[in-house]
């Protein structure tokens, strides 16, 4: 127990911060996922061949790829990137992006792709005679949009939500490759520094567990709130 | 991305063996847990769903890492027999992995069980028919059946999974694709290689699950 000690004779407020940072990592990543799931959501479900193309090329290809690959695709290739498009502004300096950022924005990617499934699943769940009515009823798209569609959608949404959610919180683990100090990077390091890999590890798989078991006890009361009337 | 082509072909043979290996010991280990998870004994269900709930709600990097590093470190352990599988970062993964897609399987199977309609267990039993040869050719069949789509994804998660067998120095076609971007420092150029290996097995992987759908599904 002195392994896990506070201040410097042990390792329990180094993991608490990387715990922080694991949870940070997780809604970043699954916010970014929800804006990528805002453009290709539409596209996925528009009658137009071409942006239907688009959108089912991005959700094949990211789930049928290792989630690691594509870590390592932005890791390596992230800042090569970054530079490239700096130097068509006239920007021409190393520019080094920083794990976090990267991180968030590969798992965020992977992310996108599981909710948008999840999002067209629901939307297309949802009675054609809702959209006929608030056409009828002569609803802008806007008011349509927000007022009829999203309510409904978001309870069918949820409950899939929350799978999405666990992926991506456990898929946070494999930053650690990239140096970004999460539970598992810390873990590792402490493993390292101790020579006691099965306490710290069998730990960071305890806070793991400590975080998905208390999450689902959140998007519980969430889905509670969501499906009252029904 | 013409000469790494071959490098990655051999490596996606070690990451298909990885796959094959773990789903079949995983199968095993899914159909025991769901079996004991469907028992009337409190202590069993208890325990069967403890294994699921762990192994579900842990990343799977973590489960390698506690049985490559983390086992090694018992001193008994290293004594016994069981350490020269253990010592051997191959078949760490393998059981890892087996049994992480053991805990989804399971799951899988478990609610495959449990969606058969009763009337088909009370019409064996009513023709006579022993309970032993109700499970093995009612109930195992229907659950099969029905818990096919659900498998079919499963399959698709572990091979994406088997790409953590990098981590522990095992060069699977993840490992190597890594190496060559570290050294050649293209990464796009190897992604869409290697990508479009990973893509081209779940296109694959996918068929073949729709290909027994159709023929073990209903006859309608």
């Amino acid at each position: 127990m002195e392994l896990l000690a506070f201040g410097k004779t042990g390792w329990g407020d180094e993991l608490f911060i990387a715990t922080l940072m694991t949870i940070a990592v997780s809604i970043t990543a699954m916010f970014i996922g929800f804006l990528f799931a805002l453009i290709f959501t539409p596209l996925k479900l528009s009658k137009n061949k071409f942006f239907n193309l688009i959108g089912n090329s991005y959700t094949t290809v990211i789930r049928g790829v290792p989630e690691l690959l594509v870590i390592y695709l932005f890791f390596f290739g992230g800042s090569g990137a970054v530079m490239y498009v700096a130097s068509i502004f006239g920007y021409n300096e190393y520019i080094e992006i920083n794990a976090f950022i990267t991180g968030s924005f590969a798992i965020g990617i992977i992310s996108g792709a599981y909710s948008t499934e999840v999002f067209r699943g629901a939307i297309q769940s949802i009675d054609k005679g809702q959209f006929e009515a608030s056409q009828v009823l002569g609803l802008k798209r806007f008011v349509y949009f927000f007022r009829v569609i999203m309510p409904q959608m978001l309870r069918l949404a949820i409950p899939n939500l929350s799978n999405v959610w666990q992926i991506t919180l456990k898929d946070t683990s494999l930053i650690s490759v990239t140096g970004l100090v999460e539970i598992m990077r810390q873990s590792y390091i402490a493993a390292g520094s101790t020579r006691d890999p099965l306490f710290f590890y069998s730990f960071a798989a305890v806070l793991y567990l400590l975080l998905t078991f208390l999450s689902m006890k959140l998007i519980n009361r969430l889905e509670i709130k969501y499906s009252r009337g029904f | 991305m013409i000469t790494s082509f071959p490098k990655l072909l051999t490596a996606t043979v070690v990451t298909l063996k990885l796959l094959s290996l773990s789903l079949f010991f995983g199968l095993f280990i899914g159909l025991v847990f769901a079996i004991l998870r469907l028992s009337k004994n409190k202590i069993i269900n208890k325990f069967a769903y403890a294994y699921s709930y762990v192994f579900r709600g842990t990343p799977l990097l973590v489960q390698i890492f506690i049985i490559y590093f983390g086992l090694g470190q018992i001193e008994y352990f290293r004594s016994t027999f069981l350490w020269v599988v253990f010592k051997e970062p191959y078949w760490c993964a393998i059981i890892a992995f087996a049994l992480n897609t053991g805990a989804y399987t399971s799951e899988i199977l478990r609610s495959a069980f449990q969606t058969i309609k009763p009337g088909f267990i009370e019409a064996g039993k009513s023709l006579g028919i022993s309970n032993k040869i109700i499970f093995y050719k009612i109930q195992i069949p229907i659950a099969i059946r029905q818990s096919l789509p659900a498998y079919g994804n499963e399959i698709i998660l572990m091979m994406k999974g088997t790409s953590l067998a990098s981590t522990v120095t095992l060069m699977d076609l993840t490992g190597v694709a890594k190496y060559i971007i570290s050294t050649t420092f293209k990464p796009i150029e190897v992604f869409i290689v290697a990508g479009g290996i990973y893509l081209f097995m779940t296109f694959i992987i996918h068929n073949f699950i729709k290909f027994l759908e159709k023929k073990y599904g209903y006859s309608q």
